[in-house]
């Protein structure tokens, strides 16, 4: 794994209640780049992760929002954070219902920035 | 309508859940040797005939470029167009080994594909009834045979 995939998963994982932090290929939905609590099927989060944040986008070009820049999933027993970052890559974030999510944002944003 | 039909009953369930999660335009599942099983979104039995000729020889000169690495066998392949993605893989049920050839579009992705169709081949082999011995090929029944499958698939 390159420098800047490990520093930008690491950004994500230090933030308290993340379970796991991926690098997607956006369009592909294929895992890049992984660092993943036991038991979470990184490979399916990953498709699925992608999937949604493709039908959010044309939802949100359609309804004349642009890009989307943050998605947040709320479960009722977790969270899942995405972001878009440059070069066609998706950062997903797994994380337990009660994350601080602006917090979790900060840190995926940053991780976009050391990805680019 | 798109429509899905299988010669053999027993994959038609799985093929269906198939396609509806994993969006794909076309999905055709053969023997190693081209022979039909089952299809979705094929109109035309020239297609179905000729994705299945297709795939299953690109299946088995991949498998020989495989032999000749000394990797284990092939198991699948992908191809990224511009509209449309392709995904060939190659699997083991009870009844031997098939192929499923996927075409999928902009609305699905290689990775949602190929995670469904893990699950795909599952219940394939859940839902594979006993095998039966074999019986002889013979070139009169081939041609009944295949008339047989083309019905089936298209509904004539």
């Amino acid at each position: 794994m390159s420098d800047k995939l490990r520093s930008a998963l690491d950004a994500m994982t230090r933030v308290r209640g993340v379970r796991g932090a991926m690098v997607v290929a956006r369009e592909d939905g294929l895992v890049v780049a992984e660092s993943l609590m036991e038991g979470i099927r990184g490979n399916a989060v990953a498709a699925l992760a992608a999937n949604l944040a493709q039908r959010f986008r044309r939802a949100s070009e359609t309804a004349a929002c642009g890009l989307p820049q943050f998605i947040h999933l709320q479960a009722s027993e977790g969270s899942l954070l995405a972001a878009p970052a440059p070069s066609g890559m998706l950062l997903v974030i797994v994380a337990d219902a009660d994350i601080n999510v602006g917090l979790a944002r900060l840190e995926m944003l940053k991780a976009a920035e050391v990805l680019a | 309508m798109t429509i899905t039909r299988a010669v053999e009953p027993w994959t038609l369930e799985p093929l269906k859940r198939f396609v509806a999660e994993s969006a794909a335009r076309l999905a055709l599942l053969t023997t190693n040797s081209g022979q039909v099983i089952a299809q979705h979104g094929f109109t035309r039995a020239v297609d179905v005939m000729s994705a299945a000729a297709l795939g299953a020889a690109i299946a088995a000169s991949t498998a020989e470029i495989i032999r000749m690495l000394d990797e284990p066998e092939f198991r699948m392949l992908a191809h990224q167009g511009q509209q449309h993605g392709i995904f060939l893989a190659h699997f083991g049920t009870p009844r031997g080994p098939m192929l499923a050839l996927v075409v999928y579009g902009a609305d699905s992705s290689i990775g949602l594909v190929q995670l469904f169709f893990e699950e795909f081949a599952r219940e394939l082999v859940l839902a594979c009834p006993t095998p039966t011995p074999a019986k002889p090929v013979l070139a009169a029944d081939f041609e009944r045979d295949l008339n047989q499958s083309l019905a089936t698939l298209f509904g004539r």
